[in-house]
């Protein structure tokens, strides 16, 4: 009860900070948002509507993980002013409640950007979904999170790196590789219906334990790399 | 500097010899001796390189994972033992990175010939790839990481590509498949025909002597540099120590 306590107020003061500078939220939006009209550019969407189709779960994810990295990279970075972060190391609260409720607040900024993004990335794309369009809202918290909770721990883990903005997705992209496949395969399914239902439930159970094994991984190493000297 | 007796040289120098001599008995048994493959001719002869490097390229990630995780339990409780064991992961990375890419490029060769192709999104290629990008992630976050955190955190990464490399196995294995299937214990029609055996168990041990020469070398070749570190870093105590005349 105190831990998840602590993770609410490491939360509430993430969200306040973003609240205040919009940074995150801002950059990313209008970042996702350049990736979809380049891609849009590149392959002229609208006149091959089966092609979209198939692509366009691949170019969303790609869009939202560039997206999400240039925002985590940011994430760690506000704690060292004024040296916060030394401050968070000698605090008595468990380090894992300062990782969660960072991952949690990153989640939650990326949700608002899918939130806004889904919209115009249907309109762009003159985007007819053929399967279940519900299960989307099960597929996008799952992929994010799996991309987030990563993302998150790899940007703490080359805070005091050289050039860590190159470090993050150098260290991301081989381990999130399963997550992506599952998630692009799942919206895929779901926007061709070429998948058998069991299929896309599959590949939604692999990214379900994908996420429930990384964030455990996550929780238990983040203190050594908090404190690693 | 860590004490190298002749002996120690002698049995690394009598290693070395000896990995070469069956690396080069093996050569004479996989491209002489061995009949030529009755569906692909010669060029299923480097099948008694593909494999056994392949087999090793999973076998050394497994030391790094080891050697990692003593380094995260003596990191604090014994440094000194803690170097030692960071010492030998970053030797079995490196090695890693080396037999998976020989594997990679002398499965394309072959790919080439037999499927006309060079590369395909199999899940056996695919997890091969990936694991290779593990590894070279894991040599990159040694190369940019500041000084005093490479260990630990090369470490924790070192866990994650751990975890990860199952997961990759299980979430491809199904996705599609056009890589032969295991030739050993891969179910009852697997298995070779027993004039190849000897052509590739000498080419197993071979690679794997050699292996664990370059292992050894690697890791003493760190260890020189750790003890050189320790040196210069006692040598800056000890002149700080100095009283100015």
């Amino acid at each position: 009860m105190k831990y998840l306590r602590h993770v609410w107020d490491h939360l509430r003061k993430d969200l306040r900070l973003e609240w205040r500078s919009r940074d995150s939220i801002n950059g990313m939006l209008f970042f996702a948002l350049l990736v979809v009209v380049v891609f849009g550019l590149a392959f002229d969407p609208t006149s091959y509507p089966t092609m979209t189709r198939q692509i366009s779960g691949g170019i969303l994810w790609v869009a939202l993980l560039f997206a999400s990295i240039t925002a985590l990279n940011q994430s760690w970075a506000r704690e060292q002013r004024n040296n916060v972060l030394e401050a968070q190391r000698m605090a008595p609260s468990p380090a894992s409640a300062l990782f969660l409720g960072k991952a949690l607040a990153n989640m939650l900024f990326v949700l608002v950007v899918e939130a806004v993004l889904a919209p115009i990335f249907i309109v762009f794309f003159n985007l007819h979904a053929l399967g279940n369009v519900w299960l989307l809202a099960l597929i996008l918290p799952l992929g994010t999170w799996a991309l987030v909770v990563n993302g998150t721990f790899f940007a703490a883990l080359g805070l005091r790196a050289r050039n860590r903005e190159l470090l993050l997705p150098l260290l991301l992209l081989p381990i999130s590789l399963p997550a992506l496949l599952a998630m692009v395969q799942a919206t895929t399914g779901v926007l061709t219906a070429d998948l058998d239902p069991i299929q896309i439930s599959t590949w939604i159970k692999q990214l379900l334990g994908y996420d429930i094994i990384f964030t455990t991984v996550c929780i238990l190493l983040f203190e050594t790399v908090l404190n690693a000297e | 500097m860590e004490q190298r007796t002749p002996t120690l040289r002698n049995v690394a120098w009598l290693w070395f010899g000896i990995s070469i001599a069956v690396l080069a008995f093996g050569f004479r048994q996989a491209i002489f001796l061995v009949p030529t493959d009755a569906a692909q001719g010669n060029v299923g002869r480097i099948f008694y390189y593909h494999v056994p490097i392949a087999m090793l390229s999973l076998i050394f990630p497994y030391i790094n994972f080891v050697a990692s995780l003593f380094y995260l339990y003596w990191r604090r409780r014994e440094p000194l033992k803690a170097l030692t064991a960071d010492a030998l992961a970053l030797a079995t990375a490196e090695v890693t990175v080396v037999y998976s890419s020989i594997c990679l490029l002398t499965g394309m060769l072959w790919a080439r010939a037999v499927w006309g192709i060079w590369w395909t999104w199999d899940p056996r290629l695919t997890s091969m790839l990936l694991l290779w990008l593990l590894y070279v992630s894991y040599l990159m976050l040694r190369q940019f990481s500041s000084a005093g955190q490479t260990h630990t955190l090369a470490a924790v990464l070192s866990v994650f590509a751990a975890v990860d490399v199952p997961i990759v196995y299980m979430s491809i294995r199904w996705w599609r498949t056009q890589h032969p299937a295991p030739v050993f214990g891969g179910g009852p029609d697997s298995g070779v025909d027993p004039s190849m055996l000897p052509a590739f168990y000498w080419n197993l041990a071979g690679w794997t002597v050699w292996g664990i020469c370059i292992v050894v070398f690697r890791f003493a070749l760190e260890r020189r540099r750790q003890f050189a570190e320790q040196e210069a870093a006692l040598q800056a105590i000890e002149a700080s120590l100095e009283i100015p005349q």
